[in-house]
């Protein structure tokens, strides 16, 4: 079964194609980020013009990488949300339309169980159950995932995502936007040279009881800190470290409590933050030490893309058989949409 | 020759089936649910022809002016059928589609753009084609250009809204108005059948909505 993966939903255009018995055969990327980086931060109207100037032309480019045509083609899988509402709206017009015209099923996908599954796209991957840790710019969340569907929440952020927290705190230190990797970078260097930690930030909600996060307040403790000292670059690598060893302190302890709670042994890591180093060395070591297994997505399947979003298509059409799924037209956009509804 | 268009470009949905100049279509208000309507209102309109996608010639569009969304479902939807059934694509102007839906003579047109303001653009039919006086633009409706004579056609929903002031800008030049005129997917055929026997179709992956307001957002160096 070869299933064609569309997503839109933000401000990333990603294609790809994916087989059930040769895996990922193509993938493209168009990501906006320096369009709406003049405006510091992604306008949706922008994003939606954009992605439809782009679908047709990626889902030519993956045909012609991979060497097929759209006759090959058994199932169309596009992302039905959560996401900005005119930007899902491309990627489920064309996909629609195109299975309308192909007469083969389309699907709608849960962006964040795309995220969820991202990690089966490697070779190292991991099987069901296992508890997913999603931190990207738009979500924090820790999943629970007993199998395909299967989704119990465990806890969440209150406030910002932790990508947002990255973003907004760079911004904060002049980094431009989207500041999150550069912030990294910069906290990354630091360390390499200094080993003395000048600031000490919160690490907000460890002590909670509970698996939520809340990140506004260490944006406030880092706008504190740069109000209070002049921003020399020192400094600023010197908050940025602080800012980064705070987040990844939060997000270690609660995901190995989310593994202690469930009793499970397998964590996923996915969504933009799960590339960042830092975060990804210490749950390696931490998990280590419990004989627990950290998966993570490749790098580039970390952001917003289709293959993800191709596979999740395949998986849920096989587990329906694709031959239930009903040639049904009408459709729609689901901008709002609770994960644990699936 | 055969042409499939729709029009979602305002609360109306649209969709036209063009066979060697006769034409049958379908129409509903759909409110803000186009996309729930519209592949099935075609499905069913080629069933009830027993016309199928790779009988056709071309897939046309209401490409805009009109609501951005509604310009991306029926852009999208084009360009997802046409990719499918290899058929080369027209965007139409939902304003010249309004002047066919006059049917002849000399026409203003104006679409409702909220914000205090209105698409517009004035056609004159000459040797069967529309010329476009004024090309489609974006203002208010106090400064909508001056248009000359007194034997113009007003319509479009510019006109239903704005009534009073338009009205009084073009004070004794207007001879009829209909601001009940909504852009349909029927006039869209009857305007693309001839360019696609030209051979003016498109490459799908080649269209985009014509959304006229272009400034949506400021810069940071802008605010």
């Amino acid at each position: 079964m070869l299933v064609l993966g569309i997503e839109t939903s933000c401000d990333e255009t990603g294609i790809a194609l994916y087989h059930n018995k040769q895996g990922l055969l193509s993938h493209a990327l168009y990501s906006q980020i320096r369009m709406h980086s003049e405006y510091g931060g992604v306008v949706p109207e922008l994003a939606s013009r954009d992605h439809i100037r782009r679908v047709l032309p990626l889902i030519k480019q993956v045909l012609t990488t991979a060497k097929l045509n759209l006759k090959d083609l058994d199932a169309i899988a596009y992302t039905q949300g959560p996401g900005l509402a005119g930007a899902l709206l491309v990627g489920a017009s064309i996909a629609n339309a195109l299975s309308f015209s192909l007469k083969i099923p389309a699907i709608g996908i849960h962006h964040l169980e795309g995220h969820l599954l991202s990690a089966m796209l490697s070779t190292h991957a991991p099987i069901f159950p296992f508890v997913a840790l999603l931190v990207s710019g738009g979500h924090t969340q820790l999943m629970e995932v007993r199998g395909l569907g299967l989704y119990k929440l465990l806890g969440e952020t209150l406030d910002d995502a932790a990508g947002e927290a990255f973003d907004k705190t760079a911004k904060l230190l002049g980094l431009g936007y989207p500041g999150g990797p550069a912030l990294s970078e910069l906290a990354d260097t630091f360390y390499k040279f200094n080993k003395i930690e000048r600031f000490k930030l919160p690490r907000p909600m460890l002590h909670s009881g509970d698996l939520n996060f809340s990140f506004s307040g260490l944006k406030t403790a880092v706008l504190t800190l740069a109000h209070k000292h002049e921003l020399t670059q020192q400094t600023k690598a010197e908050i940025a470290f602080a800012f980064q060893k705070a987040m990844v302190d939060v997000l270690t302890e609660k995901s190995l409590a989310a593994l202690a709670q469930t009793g499970l042994t397998q964590l996923v890591v996915a969504g933009g933050v799960g590339a960042n180093r830092q975060l990804r060395n210490n749950l390696d070591y931490r998990a280590e030490k419990i004989r627990a297994v950290v998966f993570y997505p490749e790098f580039k399947f970390c952001t917003d893309n289709g293959a993800m979003i191709a596979l999740a298509g395949l998986m849920r059409l096989q587990k329906l058989g694709i031959q239930n799924k009903p040639l049904k037209y009408s459709f729609t956009a689901t901008p709002r949409w609770d994960l644990e509804m699936l | 020759m055969r042409i499939l268009a729709f029009d979602t470009s305002t609360q109306y949905c649209s969709a036209a089936l063009w066979v060697d100049g006769r034409v049958l279509y379908r129409e509903m208000l759909a409110g803000k649910r186009h996309t729930e309507f519209l592949l099935p209102m075609i499905q069913e309109m080629l069933a009830d022809a027993g016309a199928v996608l790779t009988q056709l010639d071309g897939i046309a569009f209401g490409s805009g002016p009109g609501s951005f969304t509604g310009l991306r479902i029926a852009c999208g939807v084009a360009q997802g059928i046409a990719l499918g059934a290899d058929l080369p694509v027209l965007g139409i102007s939902t304003l010249e589609a309004l002047a066919q839906q006059v049917g002849d003579g000399n026409v203003v047109t104006a679409l409702d753009a909220r914000m205090g303001e209105i698409y517009y653009a004035t056609y004159i039919k000459f040797a069967d084609n529309w010329q476009s006086v004024n090309p489609p633009i974006l203002c208010s409706p106090r400064n909508a250009p001056p248009i000359l004579g007194n034997n113009w056609i007003a319509c479009g929903s510019g006109f239903d809204v704005y009534n009073e002031v338009l009205l009084d800008c073009y004070n004794g030049c207007i001879s009829r108005v209909h601001g009940e005129f909504n852009p349909h997917a029927r006039e869209i055929t009857q305007l693309a059948a001839p360019r696609f026997l030209e051979g003016l179709g498109v490459d799908p992956a080649t269209i985009s909505p014509l959304y006229i307001r272009n400034k949506v957002a400021l810069k940071e160096n802008e605010r």
